[in-house]
């Protein structure tokens, strides 16, 4: 019984937000578009920033490379979502069978997101420091050149006319998602490892860690959530081109990690916010913007180059431990890694 | 049973450089080695060879009767050696534990399908670590640092913590790259005692680099000294303390003149 | 045969210029272990400075005189702009982890071409910054109406195009020369392999750091001289594709190696050209990014790289 109401209760925000999510679209689509899709476009980037942090912050590597993980998962769900755009399940009706071909072409992008990340990282993690960014960037760039010359993905005008699929339902539950993978995977042995190879590469695999392996994993996981990313974006905006995703993007997926602070997924959340917002607050600047961005970009790294949150997290405030202390039994979801068992143990160093 | 560790003629070669010259050693389960000689000596390089960060130019390593030659550290690892490292290299930006409990992963069976939905058998698992981590960690006195940034340590606690998380591998061989380096003599003591007791303890072997020789020769029930990666001496530590190669290459041979003692007959091919 | 030559007529003329800017990359690479994201980024301004600076002149008609007084100004100018950007951007980031200098190198990048896209704020003597329309480089020099090239073999090779050859490999061997004749290239070859023990051995890193800078940003400015003279149309953005090709050429010939962003430059250049001639152009800058890959999966160090193992 106690575990039913567990796994309801770590259901909740969904059951409960789901449908928050859902009115606040609808009011927001008619009052005003513009800020809709503001809005979506900045739980899109809590998906890539989170994402690419998992291998740029809590592995340490630099990857360079999520635009073009994007562009994969953006064009796989186009051409499912362009394909079935007349289908009708006789027993669902059209509205759902499209939220049903809308899911199903999600969950493709990730898929082949994923299987190119696979191929990316095989050969590419063998590399360090820089050489890896150069190299993530290259394959970047020669992905969205093989889009650019294939007819059957609309080479440089690229897939148009996509269904308008995309609202503060879907974008909602996958930034929770991508929130709570990024979470589980901190608290977890396999987290571990990755900080490990963050940490000191060489002590982690003289410690059984099998570092490549482990670094491909964390780029395939990444590389999946950035290719959902990119199916969402794409059916917001109802368009798919190549010039959408080249290294300018992935770079700007970069700037949000490093502001939040390498391996913070509270950094990254709240810099995806902060920077979306304010690209936003900057746009009557219009050409200005960009400048600003640049030079907001140098002081941070002269001046703050940990970011905003380092590698803190909100849950490593004191209240949040007290409210997620759990019985002294199995570790459970809201384990947090330097968790205090009982009251009377002290955290931290004794005198 | 095979020896857990047998190093067959080991050679390394770093392009002209001979660093190591056919190294040997065979370690019996439970055995305390001590590996001595000058600095540059190769002594290093020999737990490199044997831990597969270099892959040695010539020779053998077998690890449990299985050659390794070929095999990743991680690899070597799983197989049951350990090791620490001269710097320290611990995971500075994480804790006591989690410094520790990294290592117990070596044998983790669960993968990133479980940890991301959380099942059951990834549960019970991290609590089993979670266990295991805190016993080491207390075995090396290191509780009340638990939670602690392993970077904000004292120095003397840094280098048992590395010995803890090698440990937490579960080696059949922890190799220990200077573990008493710069440590004071009441540190040291309480170091020799702690490693026989690891020994005794979790019977495992243990190969020791060390400098100190009080250390070296407090610990190890047998010996071998390197210099200019050739092995020049072996034996007890009684028969090492006197033995004049052994003088020589460390204080030189007007040392040995002033003592009156005789010059042993080199084979040149050595310097 | 005649296509083979034209193709490798142009591929060494592409080449050259790969070769000059990647020689900013190695060498900027070798004192600060730093990839210099801004460098493209300084090739462009300095095909610009000489834009401005052949404007001005307008005065006289094309002369010899003219356009190596252009071509100077801009190294000059260029120069100046790397002492900047090293002295405020980088230095203060020397002992910080190599990941912020990147973030910070990409930073200076974006500001160089944001700004130059800006409208106009002034219109006289000239418009600044240009905006994002591409602008059309003078001739600065005139080689008569007839014959502005010369056939070779049934090969076209235009005059121009020949005397920016002739130009950067003028430039390459200068540099050759004070990389390998003279203190301060020893200096700065002492400084690519250990900065600290070089300090100690009483070389004013910092300073030398500087003149490395300065020495690369000038290289690029001819570059984008070189080549805003053979193609005319320039516009802000054209320095990062190149840069980063340069950067490709500078990998290739092994990153830290004079000699190798030399050698790396051309082999690019002319890749590219048989490449993208015999097969389908429009793969044009993939070629490059397939280069580096490769070279980086199979050959990580490059040519002339020297392999550094790290000491555990």
């Amino acid at each position: 019984m106690a575990r039913a109401l567990a796994v309801l209760r770590s259901f909740l925000p969904f059951i409960v937000g789901i449908p928050i999510l859902y009115v606040i679209q609808v009011f927001l689509g008619s009052y005003s578009p513009a800020l809709a899709l503001i809005a979506v476009t900045l739980f899109v980037n809590v998906v890539l920033a989170v994402s690419l942090n998992v291998v740029n912050g809590f592995t340490g590597q630099f990857s360079l490379g999520h635009a073009g993980f994007m562009a994969v998962g953006a064009y796989t769900a186009a051409k499912i979502t362009l394909a079935f755009s007349g289908l009708t399940i006789p027993v669902l009706g059209h509205a759902l069978t499209q939220q049903a071909v809308f899911a199903v072409a999600l969950s493709a992008s990730m898929f082949t997101a994923a299987i190119a990340g696979f191929l990316v990282g095989m050969p590419s993690l063998r590399l360090r420091g820089d050489y890896l960014a150069i190299v993530t960037l290259g394959f970047g760039e020669i992905i969205r050149s093989v889009i650019e010359n294939m007819k059957f993905l609309g080479q440089a005008t690229g897939l148009s006319g996509l269904p308008a699929r995309t609202n503060l339902v879907w974008v909602g539950i996958s930034a929770v998602a991508t929130v709570v993978m990024a979470r589980r995977l901190a608290v977890s042995t396999q987290g571990r490892a990755l900080f490990a190879i963050r940490e000191d590469e060489v002590a982690a695999e003289a410690m059984g860690v099998d570092t490549t392996g482990y670094k491909v994993r964390a780029f395939v996981i990444s590389a999946a959530y950035a290719g959902l990313a990119g199916a969402l974006i794409s059916h917001a905006i109802q368009l798919c081109t190549p010039r959408m995703f080249t290294f300018i993007r992935s770079i700007e997926v970069v700037v949000m990690v490093v502001l939040g602070g390498l391996g913070s997924i509270t950094g990254s959340v709240v810099a995806a916010c902060t920077i979306t917002i304010a690209l936003e607050a900057l746009r009557e600047f219009q050409a200005y913007r960009m400048v600003v961005y640049a030079l907001l970009l140098i002081i941070l790294m002269l001046t703050r180059p940990q970011g905003l949150f380092g590698t803190r997290e909100l849950w490593d405030l004191p209240i949040f431990r007290k409210l997620m202390r759990k019985p002294a039994v199995a570790g459970g979801e809201g384990a947090s890694p330097t968790e205090v068992r009982d009251d009377s143990t002290s955290t931290g160093g004794a005198a | 049973m095979s020896a857990p560790l047998e190093v067959d003629k080991v050679t390394m070669r770093f392009g002209g450089l001979k660093a190591l010259s056919e190294f040997t050693l065979t370690m019996q389960p439970g055995e305390l080695v001590g590996l001595i000689g000058p600095n540059g000596a190769g002594k290093t390089t020999a737990f490199n060879a044997i831990t597969g960060v270099y892959v040695p130019t010539e020779g053998e390593v077998k690890v449990a009767g299985a050659r390794v030659n070929d095999e990743k550290p991680h690899q070597i690892c799983a197989r049951g050696v350990a090791r620490t490292f001269q710097n320290i290299r611990l995971f500075k930006q994480l804790t006591a534990l989690d410094n520790v409990r990294i290592a117990c992963h070596a044998g983790a069976e669960s993968g990133f399908f479980d940890a991301l939905f959380l099942t059951g058998h990834h549960r019970s698992e991290e609590a089993r670590i979670l266990a295991r981590a805190e016993e080491y960690l207390e075995v090396m006195g290191l509780s009340h640092r638990r939670d602690e940034v392993s970077r904000n340590l004292p120095y003397g606690e840094q280098r048992r913590l590395e010995i803890a998380r090698a440990l937490a591998t579960g080696p059949k061989v922890l190799c220990l790259d200077e573990p008493a380096a710069g440590m004071n003599a009441a540190e040291k003591t309480d170091l020799m005692r702690l490693v026989r007791a690891i020994r005794d303890r979790f019977g495992l072997a243990v190969l020791l680099i060390e400098h100190d020789m009080r250390v070296a020769m407090g610990v190890s029930e047998r010996m071998m000294v390197l210099d200019h990666g050739v092995t020049i001496a072996e034996g007890k530590p009684e028969a090492i303390r006197k033995n004049p190669k052994v003088i020589e290459a460390y204080l030189g041979d007007a040392y040995l003149e002033e003592k009156h003692i005789a010059v042993p007959q080199q084979q040149e091919n050595s310097k | 045969m005649t296509e083979f030559l034209q193709h490798f007529v142009n591929g060494l003329s592409v080449g050259t210029i790969y070769a000059l800017i990647a020689l900013g990359y190695t060498m900027v690479y070798g004192v600060l272990k730093l990839i210099n994201f801004a460098h493209g980024d300084v090739y462009m301004v300095g095909a610009f400075a000489g834009y401005y600076l052949g404007a001005m002149s307008e005065n006289g008609e094309p002369t010899l005189f003219r356009a190596v007084l252009v071509t100077l100004g801009s190294m000059i100018f260029c120069g100046l702009l790397g002492y900047t950007i090293e002295r405020f951007a980088y230095r203060p980031l020397r002992h910080r982890a190599r990941l912020t200098a990147l973030i910070t190198a990409i930073g200076v990048s974006f500001l160089l071409e944001y700004s130059f896209q800006l409208k106009p704020w002034f219109h006289h003597p000239f418009e600044f910054p240009p905006g994002p329309s591409p602008r059309f480089f003078p001739a600065l020099i005139d080689f008569g109406g007839e014959s502005p090239s010369i056939e070779f073999l049934d090969v076209t090779i235009p005059k121009i195009d020949l005397l920016g050859f002739g130009v950067a490999i003028a430039l390459m061997l200068l540099l050759q020369f004070i990389v390998y004749r003279t203190r301060f290239g020893t200096a700065m070859r002492a400084v690519s392999f250990d900065s600290q023990v070089a300090g100690l051995m009483g070389i004013p890193v910092n300073r030398i750091i500087s003149l490395t800078f300065m020495l690369g940003s000038a290289l690029a400015a001819a570059a984008g001289i070189i080549n805003a003279s053979s193609r005319p149309k320039i516009d802000p953005l054209f320095g990062l594709i190149s840069g980063l090709k340069a950067f490709v050429a500078a990998v290739l010939g092994g990153i830290g190696s004079v000699p190798g962003a030399m050698v790396g430059g051309l082999v690019l250049g002319l890749t590219e050209e048989f490449v993208a001639g015999y097969t389908d152009s429009s793969y044009r800058d993939a070629i490059a990014f397939t280069v580096l890959i490769l070279v980086l999966l199979v050959r990580p160090t490059g040519i002339f790289g020297r392999v550094t193992a790290e000491k555990v």
